[in-house]
């Protein structure tokens, strides 16, 4: 029960963890499956539609029900702690943004048993989604899962806005921030600007296809170009905004594990804010084949290719940070070392994809496949394992195991490469993307074969992580401040796990890595900026569980034009914001004499 | 820290930005507004995509829209926004009787402007201009009825805005509300004049 009404960000960070982890198992055990029929030619393991239906939803689940929440979670985890903030600028509505999200998630994963998932890939290309050929209620669950579940994005992107903006401690000036805290920043703007797009495009098809409206039907004057246009304009910076807090992990366990300051710390900032910049001006290049006409292909394809430029710098960063560090390879550090080479790779796959001529011949091969999946995975997931490894002590108390931990990283960084390295050569030699399966000899066997042992591995490498989640849990909770004893941002001068009220007195802070340097100065904490005295907090709140169970059902009413159960949800929710908007809640204090020992159980 | 830091009749200038609540409320919303932005953007797109699309038979904008009907519904938005400005100066100087008056006379007008609205729709419907006509219509009633239904979202919020206040006054918990009520009245203000200007002056003759 007080998992449900929690408002305090570092539960709802293990919430996400939590609800992220489980759809990530789905996810992966989707791939899994994928991979299982395309081992061998002509497989008939699972039938095409399945096929379909599995495609589609291990990328759905994988980008908005996994990679996004685990983000979120090391965020709720840590960025407060990190800017010297007691608490997130809405509490309340961090909640909220956790649970449409998992409520969304649960909608888009009841179509397995509601008779069947959708089947028209991630992208969701009209016409293919249209009613015309996606006829069961697949692509219903589809467009109103994610637009719940992005409604709760799009609440925690403004939530961190305003916190970071807002509730920095004293001295904590923007050029001070940790560079994870600035990756988040600059995710969370691009949320708010992309989110909304994404949410128009899924109206329009709803529109579509449960009111009859013509946006994407030719033969009524729609347009399908359109909607490319209106996805990728969001989903072009979706990627940016999974790859960036990935990069702000890496940023601070190469420096913590190095023992040295982040290489061109202000350089790292102007590349991030450039990213984010520039990954709202490439969409098109997802559309080079589509004829959009040579001048427009000649832009994006440039703009695209600048995007190598801050990437660039954002790489001989880390290495020169490492250069010359006395470096401890702990588990958390191997996976961000492992992240480096990786992501180069991928990035390098990006700007062979970004010329259009040579795009019209990697286009919707295995090539791709290879490309998103080096960068998604092999940045994004790498970075997620760093920054676990990194910050479970901060987030539970304990240390994972490091043996354990090792085998994980071995096993899931040799099963990704094996998985998508020979990827890149399927598509040279002309293996499409998206099939459920190929003809004998065309020369894919062996590589598709190794392909699939790779992604067993992956496999088992999750499960040694969560063999080390398990045998982590019975151990008793004592991780110091301090665990990796070299920790340089605020998050590690206060008790492992945090206490609710985070910070008993607000620190100063006095420069960048504000926690090392009064370290070099000989002092084990930070100087106060405020006298001991009460600490308001907010009170939990069981609304916002409730405000996501009336969107739930009013998802379920609309999909079946059940107009009395779509009123009765909408009633639900907007009775919720009515109740919260005239209750005056103002909290309660935790007084000086109570301030020790309430840290977080979990 | 507190909510209640201020002494009865004793507000500070601007109440709104008394604490940190009301800080982070603002500025929260100011960056609500940008996402909403780009929500209206991606429909005006879409509509600019869509509008010449009308199909055989069906009325074409210059036929459907009647630019008195639509300058009367623009001025009635307009004074709203006035006199929201009205409340909220009178909120700052703390008279809060004049600033109830002031948020009464929006929530009449924004009412008067979605009678219009409801009976422009009415009138189109019947012309043979439905929702599933085609791509024109369904572009134009999502991209005007998004706008609709943000103004009757803002009517009933500003009312029960006013009741709280009836029952508890102003004061640094209220004051953040309703000032972040104007600023969302102004905005979808602001997107009225684009679609005057995008749906029916651009419909009209360009």
């Amino acid at each position: 029960m007080d998992w449900l009404t929690t408002v305090d960000h570092k539960k709802i960070g293990i919430l996400y963890l939590i609800a992220g982890g489980f759809f990530f198992l789905i996810g992966g055990l989707e791939a899994i499956l994928i991979r299982i029929q395309l081992w061998r030619p002509l497989n008939d393991f699972v039938s095409a539609s399945t096929f379909n239906e599995l495609l589609t939803m291990h990328g759905t689940t994988m980008i908005f029900l996994a990679a996004m929440p685990l983000l979120f979670a090391l965020m709720n985890a840590v960025v407060p702690l990190q800017i010297g903030a007691r608490d997130v600028a809405f509490p309340f509505l961090n909640s909220l943004g956790f649970w449409t999200f998992f409520f969304g998630g649960v909608l888009l994963n009841v179509s397995w048993f509601a008779g069947g998932a959708p089947d028209a890939g991630w992208t969701s290309y009209v016409p293919l989604a249209s009613p015309l050929y996606s006829e069961g209620k697949g692509v219903d669950y589809y467009v109103i899962g994610l637009q719940i579940a992005g409604i709760g994005t799009l609440i925690g992107g403004i939530n961190f806005l305003a916190t970071i903006i807002n509730m920095r401690a004293p001295g904590m000036s923007f050029m001070r921030m940790p560079m994870f805290t600035w990756t988040v920043f600059i995710t969370s703007a691009l949320i708010l600007f992309a989110f909304p797009a994404l949410a128009v495009g899924l109206v329009a098809l709803m529109f579509d296809r449960l009111f009859e409206a013509n946006f994407f039907n030719v033969n009524n004057g729609g347009n399908t170009v359109l909607w490319e246009h209106i996805f990728w304009i969001f989903g072009h910076p979706e990627v940016y905004i999974l790859i960036l807090p990935a990069f702000g992990v890496i940023s601070e366990v190469i420096s913590t594990f190095s023992r040295k300051r982040l290489f061109g710390y202000s350089s790292m900032v102007f590349a991030t804010v450039l990213i984010g910049f520039l990954g709202f001006m490439v969409w098109a290049h997802h559309m080079f084949t589509v004829g959009l006409g040579p001048v427009a292909n000649a832009l994006f394809s440039i703009a695209t290719m600048l995007i190598a430029v801050p990437t660039g710098i954002k790489i001989f960063n880390w290495l020169f940070t490492m250069w010359g560090g006395s470096i401890r390879f702990t588990t958390a550090n191997m996976f961000a070392v492992g992240f480096v080479p990786t992501f180069v790779m991928g990035g390098v796959t990006g700007v062979m994809l970004a010329s259009a001529p040579a795009d019209y011949q990697y286009h919707d091969t295995y090539f791709v496949v290879a490309h998103f999946h080096y960068v998604i995975v092999g940045g994004l997931i790498l970075g997620i394992f760093a920054g676990l490894f990194y910050w479970w002590p901060k987030m539970f108390g304990r240390m994972l195991n490091e043996t354990l931990g090792k085998i994980c990283f071995w096993l899931f960084f040799t099963g990704f490469h094996l998985t998508f390295f020979v990827q890149h050569f399927l598509g040279l030699m002309g293996m499409p993307r998206r099939i459920y399966t190929y003809l004998d000899g065309l020369g894919f066997n062996n590589m598709n074969l190794i392909s699939t042992v790779g992604a067993i591995l992956m496999g088992l490498g999750t499960i040694a992580f969560l063999i080390n989640i398990v045998i982590t849990s019975m151990k008793p909770k004592n991780a110091a401040y301090d665990p990796w004893e070299d920790g340089r941002t605020l998050e590690w001068t206060i008790p492992s796990p945090a206490p609710e009220y985070n910070f008993a007195q607000t620190p100063l802070v006095r420069g960048y890595d504000a926690f090392w340097k009064e370290k070099m100065e000989g002092k084990n904490a930070m100087t106060p900026a405020e006298p001991l005295g009460p600490i308001h907090m907010p009170s939990p709140s069981i609304l916002p569980f409730i405000m996501s169970i009336g969107l739930f059902i009013a998802g379920f009413g609309l999909m079946y034009h059940q107009h009395i159960i779509t009123i009765a949800g909408l009633v639900i929710t907007f009775g919720c914001m009515f109740t919260r908007s005239v209750k005056d809640d103002h909290g309660f204090h935790i007084e000086p004499d109570e301030l020790h020992d309430k840290g977080v159980k979990a | 820290m507190s909510a209640h830091s201020h002494v009865d009749g004793q507000l500070p200038h601007e109440p709104e930005k008394a604490t940190l609540e009301g800080r982070n409320k603002v500025l929260g919303f100011w960056l609500f507004l940008g996402g909403e932005t780009v929500l209206f953007g991606t429909l005006f797109s879409a509509f600019l995509a869509l509008r010449d699309q009308v199909g055989d038979g069906n009325p074409t904008s210059q036929e459907l829209f009647q630019l008195p009907l639509v300058a009367a519904a623009t001025f009635i938005l307009l004074t709203s926004s006035l006199t929201s400005v009205f409340a909220i100066q009178a909120m700052h100087t703390n008279r809060v009787k004049s600033m109830l008056n002031w948020l009464i006379l929006t929530v009449l007008l924004g009412a008067g402007f979605l009678g219009l609205e409801i009976y422009e729709f009415y009138h189109y419907v019947h012309e043979g201009h439905g929702f599933t006509t085609s791509a024109f219509s369904s572009s134009f009633y999502t991209l005007v009825g998004f706008h609709g239904a943000h103004v009757a979202f803002g009517v009933f919020w500003i009312t029960m805005l006013i009741v709280q206040t009836f029952r508890k006054g102003l004061n640094t918990t209220t004051a953040p509300k309703i000032y972040v009520a104007g600023m969302y009245w102004h905005f979808i203000d602001v997107v009225w004049v684009f679609i005057f200007t995008v749906v029916y002056l651009m419909g009209k003759v360009g």
